[in-house]
C-alpha cells in the first residue's frame, strides 16, 4: 500500500488557476484576432469577396458597363463547346509539364552545387541567382524576343558555334513553349535560395554515417539529402506548378502584345492569356469569370493530387510514420 | 442559434450582398445630352487617351483650352486604357471626353458608353464634309454619329532604289499592281547568307495588312452594314495566299519575321538605310522617320496600287468621343470641334514645320483626317522638293484620296482577332489558308451575331 505524501489540492486553487489560464488564453486570443485582423480585412475585401463576386458574374452576361444579366450555367456550357479553352488548357499543361521538372532539377543542381561552395563564393552566387527575380516580366518577354530571334538571337548563334542549326523559336510552335521554358529558367533563383536553405538544414551527422557506409555523392543524395528536403521540395514543386499553370505575363508580352502587335501564336495561347482577353479585350467579363473559376478547380484538382502523391514521398522530421 | 442556421443566415446574406451589387452598375445615359452653341462653358474637363507629347498636339490644346476660358481642362495621358474607362462609365464617373482609336467607336457605341454626337455637330458647327469619308464611317453607327474623327493613317509602298536598280527592277513591279512582279521581284531581291536572311526581298506586311491585300482583290472584311463577315471568300484566300506566298519565297515567314524582329527599325541603321530590304507596304509616317535618321537612304516611294493600277489605302486613326454621364458634355463637344478645326491644324502644322526647320528637316505634312485642313497645309507648308521625299509625299496625299476601311461594328475586337489569329494560323505553318479563314468566318460571325443581337434588343427595348 502506498500513500501519497502529496497535499491534496484543493478543488478551489483548481478553479482559481483554470479561471486564470482561461483569462490569459483568452487575452492572448484577442491579441491574435487583433493582429491578424489586417490580413484577415484584406483577405475579405480583396481576396474573398472579388472570388464571391466573380462566382456570381460567371452566371452572367456581363460587359463591364451594362447590368449583369442572369444566363444560368450558359457559360458553363459554352466553356465545354469553345475550341480555345482546350486548346488553352492544353497548352498551359504542357508547358506545366515541361517548365516545373526543369526548374527544379537546375534549381536543385544549383542548390547541390552551392552548398558545396564556400560561405563567400555561395553568397555571391546566391545574390546573382537571385538578381533575374527581380527583372520585370515584361522584361523577360522582350529579351525573349532578342535572344530566342531565329535568324540573329544569342541562343541560336551559341549552338551555331557547335554546328546545331537552332530552331524558329520564336514563330515555330513546336518551339514556342520550349522557348519561354527556357527563358523562364532565368527566374530560377528563389527556388534556389529556398533548397539551399532546406540542404543547409540536413544534419551533417546522417552525411557522416553514410560515409562510413560506403555511400558515395550520388547515393548521398538520393538516400539522405532528398529524403531530408522533400518538404520544402514539395512546396517549391506546388508553387511552380500553380506559378506556371497562371502563366501570362511573359507569354502575352512576346505574342500578344499591347494593342498595336498583330502578331500572335496559337502555341503560346496559355489560359490566363485566354481568359484576358475575354475578359479585358471581348469585354466578356461573366465568360472569363467561369474561366477563371475552372482554372480554379483544374489548379485544386492538380494540387489535390500533389498533395496525395506527397502523402508517400514526402517525410517531415519529427512526424510519426 | 444553430450552426447550420447560421451559415444558412451567412450565405443568404451573402448572395443578397452580391445581388445588391450587381445592380445599378449598368452604362450611364447613352441619350444624347443637349448640345447648344450658347452654352455658357465652365467648370471642368477631364480628358482621357490624350497626350500633348508633340506640337501638333500642344498646339491644338492651347487653342482649346483658349476657346474653353473658364474650363479647368486636365489631362489623363497614355492610351486609352478601356478597362478603366468602361469601368468609369459604370461607376457613373466616366471622363468628359475620350480619346480612342477609330474602330472603337463601334463597340463602345453599341454598349452605350459614348453618346451620339448628331446634335454636337451641329451646335458647334462641325463640318462633316471635311473628313475624310473612311474616318467618318468608322465613326457612324447605327446612323449616328458617334465621334468626331481626326488623323488618318495610310500606307505606301517604300522600297529600296539602290537594291531594285541593281535587280533590274522598276517601283511597278513592287507597287502592288501586278502580283506576279511582286513574286519575282522578291526572288529577285531576297538574299541569304548560310541558312540566314540577309536581305528581305519583299514585306507584304502580314497580318495587319490583309484587309488591304484582300480590298485590292476586290474583297471587303466587313459587309457595309457591319453585320456579315466575309473573310472565307475566294478572292480574300486568293489574296491571303498570294501574301503569305511571298514569304515562302524567301525562307518563310519565320525567317523573315526574326530578321525583321533583329532590324534597327527606327533607328539609323534601318532596314532601307543597311539595304537589307526591298520594298514593303508601310504607313505614311515612317516616311518622316526615315527622312529623320537615314535621309541619305536610297528610297523610292509609289502608292500603293490594286492589280488595276489603282492608289489604295486601308484609313485607320483617332476620334474625339463623348461619354455617357459625361459631366460637362458642351464643354467636351466644344473641345472636341476646336481640337479637328482647320484652323487647329493648320496652327499646329505650322507649328511642326518651325521646328522640323529648326533641325534642319523638311516638313513632310500631316494627313489630319479633315480633307480640307490637309489641302491648306500641303499648299501653304508642305514644300519638299527633294527626291526621293517628295515622291513620298506625292504617294502620301495620292494615297489618303483613296482610302477604304471597315465599318463600325460592335464586336470590333474578336473580329479582329478572329481573322488576325487565322492569318497567324497560316504564317506558322499550323493551318492553310482555307481552314483557317473558315475557322475565322465562323468565329467572327459568332461574335457580330451576338454583339448585333444585344444591340438590336436594346434599340427594340428603347422604342
Amino acid at each position: 500500500m502506498t500513500t501519497s505524501t502529496a497535499a491534496p489540492v484543493r478543488t478551489q486553487d483548481v478553479g482559481r488557476r483554470t479561471r486564470r489560464r482561461s483569462s490569459l488564453e483568452r487575452r492572448y486570443s484577442r491579441a491574435a484576432w487583433w493582429f491578424i485582423s489586417p490580413w484577415l480585412v484584406g483577405f475579405l475585401v480583396f481576396t474573398a469577396w472579388p472570388m464571391i463576386y466573380s462566382a456570381y458574374l460567371s452566371f452572367t452576361d456581363y460587359d463591364v458597363i451594362n447590368d449583369p444579366q442572369l444566363v444560368g450555367w450558359a457559360n458553363y456550357q459554352e466553356l465545354f463547346s469553345d475550341p480555345k479553352v482546350a486548346l488553352a488548357l492544353q497548352n498551359t499543361l504542357v508547358y506545366a509539364a515541361l517548365a516545373v521538372p526543369a526548374h527544379i532539377l537546375l534549381a536543385l543542381g544549383l542548390a547541390l552545387l552551392l552548398d558545396q561552395a564556400s560561405r563567400r563564393a555561395s553568397g555571391f552566387f546566391r545574390t546573382a541567382f537571385f538578381l533575374p527575380k527581380m527583372t520585370p516580366p515584361v522584361a523577360i518577354g522582350v529579351l525573349l524576343i532578342l535572344l530566342f530571334n531565329g535568324q540573329r538571337g544569342a541562343v541560336n548563334t551559341v549552338l551555331g558555334w557547335f554546328g546545331i542549326t537552332g530552331p524558329a523559336w520564336t514563330t515555330d510552335p513546336a518551339w514556342v513553349k520550349p522557348g519561354l521554358v527556357l527563358m523562364g529558367l532565368w527566374t530560377v533563383g528563389s527556388t534556389v535560395i529556398i533548397l539551399l536553405a532546406a540542404l543547409r538544414g540536413v544534419p551533417t551527422d546522417l552525411y557522416d554515417a553514410a560515409r562510413v557506409d560506403g555511400a558515395g555523392f550520388w547515393r548521398r543524395t538520393r538516400a539522405v539529402t532528398l529524403p531530408m528536403i522533400s518538404g520544402p521540395l514539395f512546396f517549391v514543386v506546388v508553387v511552380n506548378t500553380i506559378a506556371a499553370l497562371q502563366m501570362f505575363t511573359e507569354a502575352y508580352t512576346a505574342y500578344f502584345g499591347s494593342g498595336n502587335t498583330t502578331y500572335s501564336n496559337d502555341a503560346a495561347l496559355f489560359y490566363v492569356i485566354y481568359l484576358f482577353q475575354q475578359a479585358f479585350e471581348f469585354l466578356h467579363m461573366g465568360y472569363a469569370s467561369a474561366l477563371a473559376w475552372l482554372l480554379f478547380l483544374v489548379i485544386m484538382a492538380i494540387t489535390g493530387i500533389q498533395v496525395l502523391v506527397s502523402r508517400r514521398l514526402v517525410y517531415y522530421e519529427g512526424e510519426a510514420r | 442559434m444553430g450552426v447550420r442556421r447560421m451559415w444558412a443566415a451567412g450565405a443568404a446574406g451573402m448572395v443578397a450582398l452580391v445581388a445588391g451589387c450587381a445592380q445599378g452598375t449598368g452604362g450611364g445615359d447613352a441619350t444624347e445630352p443637349a448640345f447648344t452653341p450658347e452654352a455658357t462653358m465652365s467648370g471642368s474637363l477631364q480628358v482621357m487617351g490624350f497626350g500633348a507629347g508633340d506640337e501638333i498636339a500642344t498646339t491644338r490644346l492651347d487653342r482649346a483650352k483658349a476657346e474653353l476660358d473658364g474650363v479647368d481642362v486636365s489631362l489623363v495621358e497614355g492610351d486609352l486604357d478601356i478597362q478603366a474607362f468602361l469601368s468609369a462609365v459604370a461607376a457613373g464617373d466616366p471622363p468628359d471626353i475620350v480619346y480612342a482609336n477609330r474602330d472603337q467607336i463601334g463597340t463602345f457605341a453599341s454598349r452605350g458608353a459614348v453618346v451620339p454626337l448628331d446634335e454636337c455637330y451641329a451646335s458647334e458647327d462641325i463640318d462633316q464634309d471635311a473628313f475624310v469619308d473612311a474616318a467618318l464611317d468608322q465613326v457612324t453607327f447605327g446612323g449616328h454619329l458617334y465621334g468626331v474623327p481626326e488623323f488618318n493613317t495610310v500606307q505606301l509602298v517604300m522600297a529600296d532604289a539602290g537594291l531594285l536598280k541593281d535587280a533590274g527592277l522598276t517601283l511597278d513591279d513592287v507597287n502592288g499592281s501586278d502580283w506576279a512582279a511582286i513574286t519575282s521581284a522578291t526572288t529577285a531581291l531576297a538574299r541569304s547568307d548560310g541558312g540566314k536572311v540577309s536581305v528581305i526581298g519583299y514585306d507584304s506586311k502580314l497580318p495587319e495588312f490583309l484587309p488591304l491585300w484582300a480590298q485590292a482583290n476586290g474583297a471587303d472584311l466587313l459587309s457595309d452594314d457591319g453585320r456579315t463577315a466575309q473573310l472565307d471568300s475566294p478572292e480574300v484566300l486568293e489574296a491571303l495566299e498570294f501574301a503569305v506566298g511571298v514569304y515562302d519565297e524567301q525562307g518563310g515567314f519565320a525567317a523573315v519575321k526574326a530578321t525583321r524582329d533583329a532590324a534597327d527599325f527606327f533607328g539609323a541603321g534601318n532596314q532601307f538605310a543597311t539595304s537589307t530590304l526591298g520594298a514593303m507596304p508601310m504607313e505614311q509616317w515612317y516616311v518622316n522617320v526615315l527622312n529623320e535618321v537615314s535621309p541619305d537612304a536610297p528610297m523610292a516611294f509609289d502608292a500603293f496600287r490594286t492589280p488595276a493600277g489603282d492608289p489604295l489605302a486601308y484609313a485607320t486613326g483617332s476620334a474625339w468621343a463623348i461619354p455617357a454621364g459625361s459631366g460637362n458634355p458642351a464643354a467636351a463637344c466644344r473641345f472636341a470641334a476646336v481640337m479637328t478645326q482647320q484652323d487647329s491644324w493648320l496652327a499646329s502644322a505650322r507649328a511642326r514645320a518651325e521646328a522640323r526647320e529648326a533641325d534642319g528637316l523638311a516638313f513632310t505634312g500631316i494627313l489630319t483626317g479633315n480633307e480640307k485642313a490637309d489641302q491648306q497645309i500641303r499648299d501653304e507648308l508642305v514644300d519638299v522638293t527633294d527626291e526621293p521625299w517628295a515622291s513620298g509625299v506625292e504617294a502620301m496625299y495620292e494615297a489618303n484620296d483613296h482610302t477604304f476601311t471597315l465599318p463600325a461594328n460592335p464586336a470590333d475586337s474578336e473580329f479582329k482577332a478572329a481573322w488576325q489569329d487565322a492569318v497567324n494560323r497560316v504564317l506558322n505553318g499550323q493551318q492553310d489558308a482555307a481552314a483557317a479563314m473558315a475557322q475565322a468566318q465562323e468565329e467572327a460571325q459568332a461574335a457580330l451575331d451576338k454583339a448585333w443581337a444585344r444591340w438590336d434588343d436594346s434599340s427594340a427595348s428603347e422604342q
